[in-house]
């Protein structure tokens, strides 16, 4: 490996700040998006390919990343929709048993830019006290760099959802209950877990109450998905159609979603949840789970005060986790339960989703 | 849930002497929980028996005592303290075992009782008990390696039947995997199931289909009383399945694990903790999966902190032993604040931004008849960690934190001993796990062998090969730079993968101090990150930080005036744990007066190591390079002000760097005064202008110059190498043969770059021997005013000949009178105004009949420091700390600090060494004066005999109430012997004896009961045929002269093959069957440290 294989290139941030690195997967001259980091220590390919990352740059707190490679089990949809990564360190051999390509060269095939060599921490610590914050990184001039990243709209009032959604409807067989699930931005093992209890059919985001009550599901699933819930304001509408029709059940935007459709607000966090490692308490049984966490927007209870009965904190810093509407079969939560990549703690909730359908039905 | 108020007073049981597989981390967990629940308003009663423990200052429980860690004497400190609970699960493997022999006896965990927190009794048994726990885990659905469990040699023949070689034999109920081993061959076998079973404190062994080869993972697990549970990090070995994890190379967090199958890992984890019912607290579970297939199989779980705890801690920085003793009182995760971000909860699981790496440390060199190849049971004797942002780097800083003359990987001096190897020597080698693994794997790469080729040869993960690759490649590019056109930007490219401007300089050929120069000047300066918990989400309060080279450094500015405190590095023969202590109380001592402190060291097992310990904490290795950069960094973070340097507090690791370090930043004794005592020459001249005999001897650097210095002062005569510790390669010469055979060898260390060496620089230090001299060691403090303070003088119980470290000593001593210990302080303290001392010096003197020889004398701190504190009540580290930064003692006095020694005639307090030999049966238990001792015990009692016999107990040597004791003795201690056998005979015991001691005892009228043959005439009956056949209950033997392959030496092996009791110098005898005596009128008795002290 000489020095010549090197194919410089810098990431530079809305604000000036200027990180060097070296060009990795997909060539590109400027890539851009709204910048925000992740600190799992593994499961990068599962936020790879998260639909909830589109408009965004992931930025990887580890810095070895790639070390055991890819396989298209571990995909969370069919093609990446992150804009671009950015790591310490590339991992240039991979080692795994389940591994079929590499993580570069995964990058490469499905178009997706990187950068690496970048002080990653030094990075996040900017992220952290300043917020969220557009960038553009890539062979480029640093002129040119911070052109397109203080040109980058970022992620608020974004309808993100239309470009990650699913065309057409399509089934999945599953258990003996039948649930209709809303792709905002679906991840593969939601489905999984999900199949488990039901047999699903996946509908786009713009599928309206009446074609999915026709459908007479058992319960209607609201997905993850990209960015922020006000900009999707039909969804809000179908959802509010559907509460109190069926047993819903809700994970991160479509938590979100079904608050804003029972009139409460969202806002934006300053640098989001982005990690596997988030404590949160069920209220109910006093029980910590530690979970997955992807998201810059968050739901504020105080605006649903009497309509629903919070029902998971994050122990960090104290926003909500989850929640039950108290007038009709439904509740949500922020995390992610399937937890692809993440821990295992939250999975009763497909459970308990079983159970609502099922008494539902009684 | 809140803290437990149903319970006002907690026994903590600590881990007792350092052992191999049981180091400073029990001082670390047993110090957090003791401030812990001292904190929570606990009454806090402590129980251990090592004196070099931070834990058992007396300020860190209510009450300590340092007694012997027996299940008799536990029981007794339980009665007199009725304690409302036991904390077992922070002391170790000793802690456990003493624990579970109390609860067998119905003394704890059962009404009525003392309650068992942390761990009850059946949650041990069923970790602990393979048996159970392989069921346990079957039960829940967790594979296991296919076993059978076998309590006699018949049984594990059945179980080896049925599934078939390679197996893997393990002991139950043992700490570091003592007595495991693989076994390949029928016979092997057969060796190692006996060894399992002898090992084993209840004769079980676990016999399991060997998968040696797989990849080895553990998780670090805490669970709640309510249920909730968390992973504090995950650990992946270096060496695959087969080696011991506490001996091998380990990193954190797991490399090569997709998430999947890791968290299929974290589900199988809290499985076990579950099922094994550890209700509160941190337990760690190991995994071996099949690399070919991802197949998990769990391998055991400890049900208590542990070393790999210790390492968790470290490496994420939480601190598991701290909330695992708030868990044992009730408290959950989530109402514990993590003290690293405040703002948080400690119900998360940690995340790093950075890769850790840790090494062990062996003494094999010490230890003749081993064979230096590391297996399933646990041989190191310390550890160093590193922290780097990726694994290169960071294994690069571990290899140079070791301190065993290597730079790196490789790219250093030492990798010329690879020359003469052919690439099949090597790969042959690699097959073969020793210490030097990493680095012929590292030239193998050089040399351009492929991965698959290396993996296929030592199952190394590739992943790991390729990262070493990724270094090897590097090499090869800087060989082909010059120093003189590098670009900043290739600087950091090679600074980041962990090069050293050492390596450097040897590849260029140039001199360290240019590669620096060079390096600055081209701008490239290490950056410090912070260990935070939670890769920079929230912003952290402690500041605990590692190099590394980044665009951002961390290090906070503040303008108080700064001390840097540089550790001791890893723990090895001869500098461990008391040296750690040293550190510990500097910076307490500092902090206290005012100081902002700043510790230095690379030891995840210490508490200097704790990021609470110190204002802030590098952890780094302890070279001139990394030392100086902490050193620059603090600099300019305190508006460009020198902090002050310690050096002289933990042992020979920062004194070595005193040269290298601006003499005006270094606090205390300037490096002119050590040199002035290392310096042979300067030293004599010292002593005779105080007029202070020596033994006579002299300094040679070929066999040539020894021989001469022979020739002048006759045999025998005392070789060492100058500036170690330990006593390494130290020896007793009587004759030519042996003389010319020491110098080779000491000449051997230099050119494999080890420490010492035969140099112009380090010459070898050959001095006359005096034979049955009384070896005396004097601790003291000397200020800016010449007010010397004398800590401690001890006598040695074995006579000159005998490391000192290996030796048992007492304080006061016992049969010297009384004006010699005058003639001994008055030289101590000519000595010391003479060597301009600031702060603590040692000094060592031989005794023979009325003649005081000086040895040598150190003005640093010495491993009795700790040991005269406990047995004083004298702060001695503390104190020296404060003078050495400009205090005086009669300010210290004043301030409080400064007390009057409590030891007056009324109390004893014996330091009994701890030996490592039961993990070696291949090599001579004799004691000489090469130092092998890995830890200490300390005897305080009424008596010389009541303290030495308890500090026998506590050392692991339990000396017998009745039986036969074996007697064999060398001519010149027969005499001695008399009264051994006549106090013996009195005491009701029988006695055996060797031909040649059974005829001269006769003489006096001492007529044995049972005669032996030699062993080597092989006639009839011989003294092994008696030990193996449980007919001895004590061994005394003695070493003739020292020689080959003798009697003695059979006899010995023996003994610790058997688990007799034994003694190997006639003075250790007569202390001994003291001790009976006068343990037979009074049953021991227990006291602690507050009453001792008074206080």
């Amino acid at each position: 490996m000489s020095d010549g294989e090197i194919t410089p290139a810098h990431l530079v941030l809305a604000d000036g700040s200027i990180f060097e690195g070296e060009a990795i997967g997909a060539p590109a001259r400027v890539t851009t998006g709204e910048v925000v980091f992740n600190t799992v220590l593994s499961g990068y390919q599962e936020v790879v390919t998260d639909p909830s990352y589109a408009g965004q740059i992931v930025t990887f707190t580890y810095p070895h990343i790639g070390n055991y490679g890819t396989t298209s089990d571990d995909d969370e949809a069919a093609r990446p929709f992150c804009r671009g990564v950015v790591v310490r360190d590339l991992a240039r051999r991979a080692s795994n048993h389940r591994s079929t390509s590499s993580l570069d060269s995964m990058l490469s095939s499905r178009g997706v830019s990187g950068i690496a060599g970048v002080d990653t921490r030094r990075l996040t610590r900017i992220l952290r006290d300043t917020g969220s914050m557009s960038g553009a990184f890539g062979t480029g001039s640093y002129e040119e760099l911070l052109a397109a990243a203080r040109a980058e709209t970022g992620t608020d009032g974004v309808d993100l959802v239309s470009t990650v959604t699913t065309e057409r409807p399509y089934h999945v067989e599953g258990g003996a209950l039948r649930v209709v699930a809303f792709d905002f931005g679906i991840k593969s093992t939601i489905l999984r877990c999900l199949a488990e209890i039901a047999t699903v059919d996946v509908v786009p985001a713009s599928t309206t109450a009446a074609e999915v009550l026709a459908m007479k599901p058992d319960g209607v699933f609201l997905s993850n998905g990209p960015g922020d819930p006000s900009a999707v304001p039909y969804a809000v509408e179908t959802i509010r159609d559907l509460v109190g029709e069926v047993p819903l059940f809700g994970i991160c935007l479509g938590h979100q979603l079904l608050s804003r459709s029972l009139g409460g607000q969202t806002f934006k966090l300053p640098f989001g949840h982005h990690g596997g490692n988030h404590p949160v308490r069920h209220e109910a049984s006093g029980r910590i789970e530690i979970t997955s966490q992807n998201h810059n927007f968050c739901v504020d209870p105080e605006s649903l005060e009497g309509r629903v009965e919070v029902t998971h904190l994050n122990l960090n810093d104290h926003t909500n986790e989850g929640m039950r509407v108290l007038a009709a079969p439904a509740f949500s939560v922020q995390y992610h339960p399937e937890a692809g990549p993440g821990p295992h703690d939250s999975r009763y909730l497909f459970d308990e989703f079983a159970r609502l359908m099922t008494e539902g039905a009684n | 849930m809140p803290r437990r108020d149903d319970l006002s007073s907690i026994l903590i049981i600590g881990s007792g002497p350092i052992v191999i597989g049981q180091a400073c981390e029990f001082d670390y967990s047993g110090t957090q929980a003791c401030r812990v629940l001292k904190d929570e308003g606990y009454r806090v009663i402590l129980a251990n028996s090592n004196p070099a423990t931070i834990m058992t200052d007396p300020d860190f429980a209510h009450r300590t005592y340092i007694e012997p860690l027996t299940w008799e004497v536990v029981a007794r400190i339980i009665e007199r303290e009725r304690p409302d609970a036991v904390l077992p699960t922070l002391g170790g493997q000793t802690g456990l075992n003493t624990a579970m022999a109390l609860f067998e006896r119905g003394l704890v965990g059962v009404p009525g009782t003392p309650e068992l927190i942390g761990a009850n009794a059946e949650a041990i048994a069923t970790a602990e008990d393979r048996e159970k726990f392989k069921e346990a885990m079957i039960e829940i659905g967790l594979s296991v390696p296919r076993s059978g469990i076998a309590h006699t040699v018949d049984e594990a023949r059945g179980v080896m039947a049925e599934i078939g070689l390679p197996v893997i034999i393990r002991p139950a109920y043992i700490l570091g995997g003592r007595g495991t081993g693989i076994a390949s061959t029928a016979d092997e076998f057969e060796r190692l199931a006996r060894l399992g079973l002898e090992a084993s404190p209840i004769s079980e062994i676990l016999i399991e289909k060997s998968i040696a080869g797989w990849k080895e993972y553990e998780l670090e697990v805490m669970r709640d009383r309510a249920d909730n549970c968390v992973i504090i990090c995950s650990i992946e070995n270096f060496d695959p399945m087969g080696v011991h994890t506490g001996d091998s190379i380990t990193v954190a967090p797991a490399q090569t694990l997709s998430d999947v199958e890791y968290q299929r890992m974290r589900d199988a984890a809290f499985a076990c903790i579950r099922r094994v019912g550890v209700e509160t607290g941190g337990s760690n579970v190991q995994f071996a999966v099949d690399p070919s297939t991802g197949e998990q199989v769990v391998i055991e779980m400890n049900p208590r902190v542990s070393r790999s705890s210790a390492l968790a801690s470290k490496a994420t920085g939480f601190p598991i032993a701290k909330i695992a003793a708030k868990l044992a009182i009730g408290y959950t995760l989530d109402e514990i604040p993590n003290d690293i971000t405040r703002m948080t909860p400690a119900s998360f699981e940690p995340t790093i931004d950075y890769v850790v790496t840790k090494i062990p440390r062996w003494a094999f060199e010490k230890l003749p008849g081993t064979s230096g190849v590391l297996g399933t049971q646990m041989q190191s004797v310390g550890e160093v960690m590193s922290i780097g942002r990726t694994f290169p780097e960071s294994l690069q800083k571990a290899l140079r934190s070791l301190e065993q003359g290597r730079a790196g990987l490789n790219a250093d001096a030492a990798e010329k001993q690879f020359d003469d190897l052919s690439d099949d020597d090597l790969l042959a080698r690699i097959a073969i796990p020793t210490p030097e693994r990493i680095f012929q794997i590292g030239e193998l790469l050089r040399r351009g062998l492929s991965i698959e080729a290396i993996h296929e040869a030592c199952r190394v993960d590739p992943w790991f090969l390729d990262q070493m690759s990724i270094l090897i490649e590097e090499r090869l590019r800087i060989e082909t730079m010059s120093i003189d056109t590098l670009e900043p930007r290739h600087w950091k490219r090679i600074k980041r993968l962990g090069f050293s401007d050492a390596q450097l300089a040897h590849l260029w050929a140039r001199n360290e101090d240019e590669v620096r120069a060079a390096r600055v000047a081209a701008g490239v300066l290490p950056t410090y990150k912070t260990v935070d918990t939670c890769s920079a989400e929230f912003a952290a309060e402690t500041p605990y930080h590692y190099s590394t080279y980044e665009d951002e450094s961390e290090i906070r500015e503040s303008d108080r005036p700064r001390v840097v405190i540089l550790g001791s590095g890893p723990n090895r023969i001869g500098q461990g744990i008391e040296f750690d202590y040293c550190c510990v109380h500097a910076s307490f001592a500092l902090r206290d007066a005012g100081f902002e402190t700043v510790m230095v060291n690379c030891n995840p097992e210490t508490v200097s190591t704790d990021y609470d310990t110190s204002d802030r904490l590098y952890f780094e290795p302890l070279t001139k390079e990394d030392v100086m950069n902490v050193i620059e960094a603090e600099t300019a973070a305190s508006g460009g002000r020198s902090p002050k340097v310690i050096v002289s507090l933990g042992g020979q690791t920062p004194l070595k760097l005193s040269g290298q370090i601006p003499t005006e930043l270094i606090a205390g004794t300037s490096p002119s005064s050590i040199d002035l005592a290392e310096d042979r020459e300067k030293w004599n001249e010292l002593c005779d202008r105080l007029r202070i005999p020596q033994p006579p001897g002299g300094t040679a650097v070929n066999l040539a110059e020894a021989e001469d210095i022979v020739a002048r002062v006759g045999f025998p005569v005392l070789v060492r190498p100058s500036y170690v510790l330990g006593g390494r390669a130290m020896q007793i010469v009587h004759d030519r043969d042996h003389l010319a055979r020491a110098m080779a060898e000491l000449s051997g260390f230099g050119s494999l770059g080890k420490e010492g060496g035969l140099s112009a620089e380090r010459p070898v230090l050959v001095d006359r021997f005096l034979e049955d001299a009384t070896e005396v060691d004097v601790d003291a403090i000397r200020d800016h005013t010449g007010e010397v303070l004398i800590g401690g003088v001890m006598e040695h119980v074995e006579e000159a000949g005998v490391h000192s470290g290996d030796s048992a000593c007492a304080i006061p001593p016992q049969t010297l009178p009384s004006w010699v210990v005058e003639v001994i302080r008055a030289y101590t303290e000519a000595i010391a105004e003479a060597l301009d001392v600031r702060g603590l010096i040692n000094v060592q003197y031989a005794v023979a009949g009325t003649n005081v020889f000086v040895i040598e004398a150190n003005p640093r701190a010495s491993r009795t420091v700790p040991f005269v504190a406990k047995a004083t009540g004298v702060p001695l580290a503390k104190v020296a700390t404060r003078v050495m930064l400009g205090a005086t003692l009669a300010e210290l006095r004043s301030e409080g600090l400064l007390v009057d020694s409590v030891l007056d005639g009324g109390r004893v307090a014996i330091k009994e060494a701890v030996l490592p030999f039961n993990r070696f049966p291949e090599v001579d238990t004799a004691l000489g004066p090469e130092m092998r001792s890995t830890g200490e015990v300390m005897g305080i009692d009424s008596s010389f005999g009541r303290a030495f016999y308890k500090a026998e107990l506590a050392a692991g040597t339990v000396l017998p109430n009745s039986g036969t004791v074996f007697l064999s003795l060398a001519d010149s201690d027969k005499p001695a012997g008399i009264v051994v056998a006549k106090h013996l005979r009195q005491l009701g015991f029988l006695v055996a004896a060797t031909r040649g001691t059974a005829d001269y005892l006769a003489r006096f009228g001492l007529a044995v009961d049972r005669t032996v043959d030699k062993v080597s005439e092989q006639a009839g009956e011989t003294a092994v045929d008696l030990i193996a056949g449980g007919a001895i209950s004590f061994v005394i033997n003695t070493p003739q002269g020292r020689g080959g392959r003798t009697d003695g030496e059979a006899i010995r092996k023996a003994a610790n093959m058997y688990r007799v009791p034994s003694v190997t110098t006639v003075e250790a005898a007569l202390a001994a069957v003291r001790g009976l005596a006068e343990q037979w009128d009074h049953p021991i008795d227990v006291c602690s440290l507050q009453e001792h002290h008074g206080r």
